[in-house]
This record gives C-alpha cells, sequence and structure tokens, in this order.
C-alpha cells in the first residue's frame, strides 16, 4: 500500500497537468472572471478549517482561528461566485443583443 | 456516513475541474460557476453532517459573518475596483489557510515529519500571502503610493529575511516541540510579505496578482496534505496552476522574468529616461478628432488603464454605437496586461455592454492596424511604444506591443505630455501621423460624441 504521503503527491501531480491544460485553453477574455473563480474554489480550505474548529475539545485557539478562517473563506466563497457570475453576465455577442 | 463523505469530496473534485473546463468560452462559463457552486455546496454540507462536528456555534455564526460580508462585496463593488477585490480575496484566502495550520500545529506538534513540512509551506506561504495581498490591494486602491518603494540593499535584506524565516520553519520541523519559535516564524512571512510587494509599481500588479493567486492556491493544497483530504489538494493545485498559467502570460506579454518582476523594481530604473527634450506634437480638438472618425471606414480603439481611472467605459460605448450605426468598423484591441489584472479591460467593456466579439487581443488584431483609417488610444502608454521595437536602449525593448503606429491615423487621448507611470517617452506621440487629443478620457469622449450628430445634421 503506498502511503497517503504518496497518495496526494500522486493527486497533486496529475491536477496540477490536469490544471494547466484546462487552464490554458480559458479565453483571456475571460481571465478576470476565472480568477475570481479559482479563488472561490480554493476556498474550499474552509472544510479544513470547520474541521479544526469543530473538533471535540478544540482548544479556545483552535476556535478562534478557526473562526476567523471560517469567515475570511466563507467571504472569499460567497463573493467570488456572485462576483464571477455578475461578470459573466454582461458578456454577450452582438446578435443577442435586444 | 464517515466514508459516504469521500465519494461526496470525489464528487465535488470532480465538478471544480468541469467548472474551470467550462471557462473557455462566455458560452459555457455560467454553467462552470453553477458547477463550481454545486461542488462547494456538497463538499461543505458533507464535511458539516459526516464528522461529528462541535462548536457549532461558532462554525454557523462565522458562516453567518462571512456570507454577510460576501453579497454586499459581490453586488456592490464597482467593476473598476475588481482588482482590488481579487486582490482582498487572495489575502482572505491565504488567510484562511494559514491560520488553520496554525491551529493545527498547537493542536499536536507532534506530527511526522511530512506533515509538518507541509504544514511549515503552507503557513509560510499563507502568511506571507496574506500580508503580500494586502499591500497589493492598498496600491490598488491608491491608499498605498502606486510607485516602487525601494531602499538601499532591498533584495539582500528581504532574501536574509525569507532565509531566516525558512530556518525557523526547518528548526521547527526538526524540534516541533519548541513552539516559541512558531510565532517569530509567522511574524517573518508576514513581514516579508510586506517587504516583497511595496518596491513593485502599479504597472506590474496584473503579474503579481496572478503569482498571488498563485501562491494562495499553493498554501489552500498544502493544508490538504496536512489534513490529509485530496479534494483540498486538487482545489489547491487547480488554483495554483492558474494563477502559474496567467503570471507566465503576463510575464510574457511584459517580456519580463518571474524575477525582474519581483525584483527588479521596474519604475525606478526607468525615471532616468523620464527626462527626454521636449519635441512638438500636434493636438486636435473634440471637432476635429470627430470628422476623423467620421470619415473613417475602420476604427480600432485600445484601451488601458486611463479608462478604468477615468470610468469612460459607457462613454466609450456610446462612441462605438454612434460609429457603428454610421457604418463605421469598430474593433476594440487588448493587450494582455492592459490595466491592472488579467483580463481587467475585457469585463470592463463587457460591463459597458460592448458585444464580445468585438473584442481582440494583441495577436488576433496587429495585422489589422496597417489597413485600419485610425487608431485610437485611451488611457494607454508602454503597450503602444513603438520604441519596443526598433530601440534597443529602450528599458521596453523586446516587449510584444500592439502596432498602432501602423494606422493611417493614430489618436492618444491623454491628460498631459507627461510620461506615463513607468515613466518612457513614447515616440508614437512624435509622429506626423498622431494626433495628441489632451484631456480627460471620458470628457473628451463626451465631446466627440456631441460633435458627431451634428454633423449628421448639417
Amino acid at each position: 500500500m503506498p502511503s497517503n504521503l504518496e497518495l496526494s503527491l500522486y493527486v497533486f501531480m496529475l491536477a496540477t497537468f490536469v490544471g494547466l491544460e484546462v487552464i490554458r485553453k480559458v479565453s483571456p477574455l475571460l481571465h478576470t472572471p476565472l480568477m475570481s473563480l479559482t479563488n472561490a474554489i480554493s476556498a474550499i480550505s474552509v472544510v479544513g478549517a470547520i474541521l479544526n474548529t469543530g473538533a471535540e475539545g478544540a482548544t479556545m485557539l483552535s476556535k478562534v482561528l478557526g473562526f476567523i478562517a471560517i469567515t475570511a473563506a466563507v467571504t472569499n466563497i460567497v463573493s467570488g461566485f456572485l462576483i464571477t457570475d455578475r461578470m459573466l453576465k454582461m458578456f454577450h455577442k452582438r446578435e443577442e443583443k435586444k | 456516513m464517515a466514508h459516504l463523505v469521500n465519494y461526496i469530496y470525489i464528487v465535488s473534485a470532480a465538478l471544480f475541474i468541469l467548472s474551470l473546463k467550462w471557462m473557455n468560452t462566455p458560452a459555457t462559463a455560467r454553467r462552470g460557476v453553477f458547477a463550481g457552486e454545486i461542488g462547494m455546496l456538497m463538499a461543505v454540507t458533507g464535511t458539516l453532517l459526516a464528522h461529528h462536528v462541535f462548536n457549532w456555534e461558532w462554525i454557523l455564526s462565522a458562516m453567518l459573518i462571512g456570507t454577510a460580508v460576501g453579497i454586499p462585496i459581490a453586488y456592490i463593488m464597482p467593476m473598476t475596483a475588481v482588482p482590488q477585490r481579487t486582490a482582498m480575496s487572495h489575502a482572505c484566502g491565504a488567510l484562511a489557510a494559514a491560520l488553520v495550520g496554525t491551529a493545527e500545529f498547537y493542536r499536536d506538534p507532534n506530527q511526522p515529519k511530512y506533515i509538518l513540512v507541509a504544514l511549515m509551506i503552507e503557513t509560510l506561504l499563507g502568511f506571507l500571502t496574506f500580508t503580500g495581498s494586502l499591500m497589493a490591494m492598498g496600491k490598488l486602491q491608491e491608499v498605498l503610493p502606486q510607485r516602487p518603494i525601494t531602499y538601499k540593499n532591498q533584495n539582500v535584506i528581504n532574501f536574509t529575511l525569507f532565509a531566516i524565516a525558512a530556518g525557523l520553519g526547518v528548526r521547527l520541523i526538526v524540534v516541533p516541540t519548541d513552539t516559541w519559535i512558531f510565532p517569530v516564524f509567522a511574524g517573518l512571512a508576514l513581514l516579508f510579505g510586506v517587504l516583497l510587494i511595496i518596491p513593485i509599481g502599479g504597472a506590474d500588479m496584473p503579474t503579481v496578482i496572478a503569482l498571488l493567486n498563485s501562491y494562495a492556491g499553493l498554501s489552500a493544497c498544502a493544508m490538504g496534505f496536512v489534513l490529509d483530504n485530496k479534494m483540498l489538494v486538487i482545489a489547491g493545485a487547480l488554483d495554483g496552476s492558474s494563477g502559474l498559467i496567467l503570471s507566465i502570460i503576463m510575464c510574457k506579454a511584459m517580456n519580463r522574468s518571474f524575477a525582474n518582476v519581483l525584483f527588479g523594481a521596474f519604475g525606478q530604473i526607468q525615471t532616468k529616461a523620464a527626462h527626454a527634450e521636449q519635441r512638438p506634437v500636434r493636438s486636435a480638438s473634440p471637432e476635429e478628432a470627430a470628422s476623423i472618425l467620421e470619415a473613417a471606414s475602420s476604427v480600432i480603439i485600445v484601451p488601458g488603464y486611463g479608462l478604468a481611472v477615468a470610468q469612460a467605459q459607457h462613454k466609450i460605448r456610446e462612441l462605438f454605437d454612434a460609429l457603428t450605426r454610421r457604418g463605421v468598423d469598430v474593433k476594440f484591441g487588448i493587450h494582455p496586461v492592459a490595466g491592472r489584472m488579467p483580463g481587467h479591460m475585457n469585463v470592463l467593456l463587457a460591463e459597458a455592454d460592448i458585444p464580445y466579439d468585438r473584442l481582440f487581443e494583441m495577436d488576433d488584431i496587429n495585422g489589422e492596424f496597417g489597413q485600419c483609417d485610425v487608431a485610437l488610444v485611451i488611457g494607454d502608454n508602454d503597450v503602444t511604444n513603438p520604441a519596443a521595437r526598433t530601440d534597443n536602449t529602450s528599458p521596453i525593448y523586446g516587449m510584444p506591443i500592439l502596432d498602432v503606429d501602423k494606422a493611417r491615423t493614430v489618436m492618444v487621448i491623454k491628460r498631459s505630455m507627461n510620461p506615463g507611470f513607468a515613466g518612457i517617452d513614447n515616440p508614437l506621440y512624435y509622429l506626423d501621423k498622431t494626433l495628441m487629443l489632451f484631456g480627460d478620457a471620458k470628457a473628451f469622449v463626451s465631446e466627440i460624441i456631441k460633435e458627431l450628430p451634428a454633423r449628421v445634421a448639417a
């Protein structure tokens, strides 16, 4: 059995290549919304913050740090997805104009 | 249940990849956002329900505050302020990763070595990206001076500081029980973030923002290693590679290396070149500009950061409509580093309702300047400077530019003859075919539009 480290490294390596391939195909038109979208997605670190804060017998330090981390990450998730959508709504071709 | 959540994470990770894949064209991009949202929702609810989570009051109140802050940011933020918001969200993401790492370290410093290595990378990158992004945000919001702040031996001091921080990190990995070192380590990382960004000038912000994006992603990725959560590794790696690609594109568009952007203090070097002799230029009134534009059959508009500063995007749209109605073919030529972040100009023009099939990238439009009647440059400077092609003593020599000087007539809207941010004189302004339109971009474009209908009536 490979260790957790090895598995994580494999996942990291593959995800980086997938990321590079997928992102390279993104039209430069959309680079700004792309950045706010990836930002929202990487705020998935909220999962780590939840597990940390919500652990049984978490210390006060853990809870306070986790509280700040969750607030920051959720701010990113909410504002990131919403502003990306707001930007994308503005992009349209001439024919689609009313 | 605890097993089930791992499968949920796999689906979430797949949705994140799809989300980015659908971003490749505007037609599917909104579907991409939706996929991302679903993935996020599944992962977060799955985590909350599957694990034995305690301290609900802390978690839920933090989520509530985050939502309450996030919604107004998304809807009230003007599009011209998007670079600042992006810098702020890099700061928030990096802070979250750094704090989770910190909490994890104090929870149990005696973890396997590889986890400690990941933990130190997570916190080091997280803290330095946090303060670095705040500095970038301050510069973009113009709370801090946009010019590079430099001092003697800057790079030596910065490198030393970083080496000490990294050294303390290694020490913590070897002897994790010396927890008192951790605050020093974190403090140095925070300080290094500040020092890394203050010498970088406003014009280099697109690269810096992209690079900070990459760091914030890698920090979240390292957290995945620490918590042994593969979905975090994937999401972080996607963000990290996205930031990396964008910064490479930005660097190429400026013909510079990473090292040069980060440690070159661009604007500083170039102030030497700023004192060029005064040469005569031709200027024109809005009336003259209007009559030339009206007589043209093709016009390429080249927007830059000045357009964002003047908030002129809606006036440009009116000009675009007015000219299009008169049968003039109007296109937009957009340089990759125009503005303050990747894609900045596209978003502003889209906000003003300009169809995106009229927006062209540098490589696609450059061949067309030769056949174009008028190139109208608004608030752009260095990316139109022909010295980049011809003058090998110029600091920007070799940088790919928009070939506006090949158009039959060039019009440049500019406040004054003061050299732009980087302080490089632009020979474009002294060409015989160049007309300088002095004034505020928004006001000048309105004047031109006012002149247009009058001519039709006459």
